[in-house]
């Protein structure tokens, strides 16, 4: 899937710890650090694990699969950039590794949205080189 | 010089059914105390505040403003300030200093937090006078939040505004979580969920500041009045947050004076007091969506600790300024602060609760909601009124304790609880 983009949107940097977590979702694999020392599940990507200090982590593959957290549906845009999408509704999901993504549902109305819904991830182009998660109803 | 240690002052018992079940730890209180009753607020001064057609002047001229009020109702000239500290991202202390006259400027500094900066500049300023690094400090904010950059669109452009601004760049804006109400809004639908909190309950909280902006003449909601129907009815932006649920964009500015508690006798107006003064953050800072406990902010942190610095708890506070950048925060804060309970903060609001005449009357100035957004520093200024015994109509009866708190970022927390000095 692709998505034409006429007002540029904020894109996330393609560097550092978070181009390597968007690298993997060009891939089609959703990837978070997961410590080496003891094992915890961490995102957004961090230099070190704050549960035991150690700094040895691997990008580890994720199911995919997590239950919609928290929402809110932006009726309004607030950047320009979005305001063709509105209302579109940005979701929190709880994925079953425990750690929450930020992301969008594309295939399900905000009115139908609810807390607890089961989502699995999906990826969508939004730029040539910038690929994004995304969630579907499962 | 009586230096309040741990000394508890009296409770008095309140009036209504309204629960406060709350216990306060008196967390940290030996590190605190130090502080306690040092310290005083001993000027406060505010611009007139607009939306169209704007200010027409500098966010620098706006805050000069309100700073050469603020130093004519202490009594003081500009050239025996020594401290000022400037407003995160709104001006620097050089051209302050330059511009006031402030010959002498030996402490400068700013918390970069946001909304929450002006009380938790209360702290630091309490620290720089109590401890001889200065002896009158001036926190000046003002800026033209309606005709100059608006946040919404400031942030977006600019994420290096923002705590974590990576964080924001990488992992919020590019889903279109823009701007701070989208960022809040997942607290507050969370909020929903697990405790029950409803429109209605959002909307108490609107209903009752602009109520009380219509007993303040520089209301910029003065003669607007707002009624459930009418809130119920605005315009969602991002639920659940509705148009009327959201702060006002406004020019102009307000700026305290601080000093100690032996300089402030000296001086003009009679001194308010800082009792207890505390700042936190939540965590992880600079990440909202993956905090194991969604609703924890700095002020969670915070509060206990002013309270215990201050030796009252939430029981015997008479009155409330609460940052209020949505009606959710308000909420929550209200709830953080402990004058209610975790999840008991929909009932707590409704009912005239937190209106005036009711147990905690709440931002008596109309706040950033019906008053003007001048980024936090209005509340304090109305604190200080309330507490002179100076808030006209809108007057809270025998008001001897009150707090002010601000909210910043992605829930940093600043808490100060002020009473006559
Ligand atoms: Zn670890």
């Amino acid at each position: 899937m692709s998505e034409a983009v006429a007002i540029p949107r904020p894109l996330p940097s393609r560097h550092g710890l978070a181009g390597e977590f968007y690298a993997w979702c060009a891939k089609g694999e959703l990837r978070f650090q997961r410590c080496s020392g003891c094992g915890t599940w961490r995102h957004v990507p961090r230099e070190m694990c704050a549960e035991c200090g150690s700094v040895a982590w691997a990008w580890e593959r994720s199911s995919g699969r997590g239950r919609i957290y928290t929402w809110t549906v932006v009726a309004r845009a607030l950047h320009p950039g979005f305001a063709a999408d509105a209302p579109y509704a940005p979701v929190v999901v709880e994925m079953e590794e425990g750690v929450r993504l930020l992301g969008r549902m594309v295939d399900c109305p905000p009115a139908e949205l609810a807390i607890a819904m089961p989502v699995e991830v999906v990826f969508v182009a939004v730029a040539p080189e910038v690929t994004l998660p995304r969630f579907r109803r499962t | 010089m009586a230096v309040a240690l741990d000394a508890p002052r009296t409770g008095r018992p309140r009036g209504g059914a309204v629960a406060r079940p709350r216990t306060i730890r008196y967390v940290g209180a030996l590190m605190t105390t130090s502080l306690s009753d040092r310290a005083c607020i001993v000027g406060i001064g505010e611009t007139a505040y607009c939306r169209a057609p704007g200010s027409g002047k500098t966010e620098l001229g706006i805050q000069l403003e309100a700073a050469r009020a603020a130093l004519a109702d202490a009594g003081l000239g500009p050239r025996q300030l020594d401290g000022v500290m400037p407003f995160p991202n709104l001006g620097s202390a050089e051209e302050l200093a330059a511009n006031l006259g402030i010959a002498n400027l030996r402490f400068a500094a700013t918390v970069h937090m946001g909304g929450a900066a002006p009380v938790a500049s209360l702290q630091v300023a309490a620290a720089a006078v109590v401890s001889g690094s200065a002896d009158y400090v001036l926190l000046p904010a003002g800026w033209n939040g309606y005709s100059g950059r608006r946040v919404r669109e400031s942030v977006a452009v600019d994420s290096s505004l923002l705590p974590g601004g990576a964080i924001a760049r990488d992992y919020y804006l590019p889903h279109g979580l823009t701007a701070p109400p989208q960022w809040y809004a997942l607290i507050a639908r969370r909020h929903m969920h697990e405790f029950g909190t409803t429109p209605e309950h959002l909307g108490a909280i609107a209903i009752a500041m602009r109520k009380h902006a219509q007993l303040n003449p520089g209301a910029v909601m003065k003669d607007k009045p707002l009624t459930m129907d009418a809130y119920l009815a605005s315009p969602m932006v991002t639920a659940p947050y509705r148009l009327f649920d959201c702060c006002l964009e406004t020019d102009g500015g307000a700026a305290v004076v601080v000093t100690t508690r032996e300089r402030a006798r000296d001086l003009r107006r009679h001194p308010v007091a800082i009792l207890g003064v505390a700042a936190a953050q939540p965590y992880p800072a600079d990440e909202i969506t993956n905090r194991k406990d969604l609703f924890a902010t700095g002020l969670t942190l915070a509060a206990p600790r002013a309270f215990a610095m201050a030796g009252v708890t939430p029981a015997d506070i008479d009155f409330a300024e609460i940052y209020d950048c949505f009606t959710f925060e308000v909420l929550q804060q209200l709830e953080e602060t402990g004058f209610c309970g975790r999840g008991e903060g929909g009932p707590f609001v409704e009912g005239g609760t937190i209106e005036l005449g009711g147990a905690l009357p709440v931002n008596t100035h109309g706040g950033l909601l019906s008053e003007a957004h001048a980024l936090g520093m209005s509340h304090i200024v109305e604190a200080v009124r309330q507490l002179r015994g100076d808030g006209g109509e809108r007057q809270v009866a025998a008001a001897a304790l009150g707090v002010v708190t601000g909210w910043g970022d992605f829930g940093d927390g600043s808490i100060a609880i002020l009473g006559r000095a």
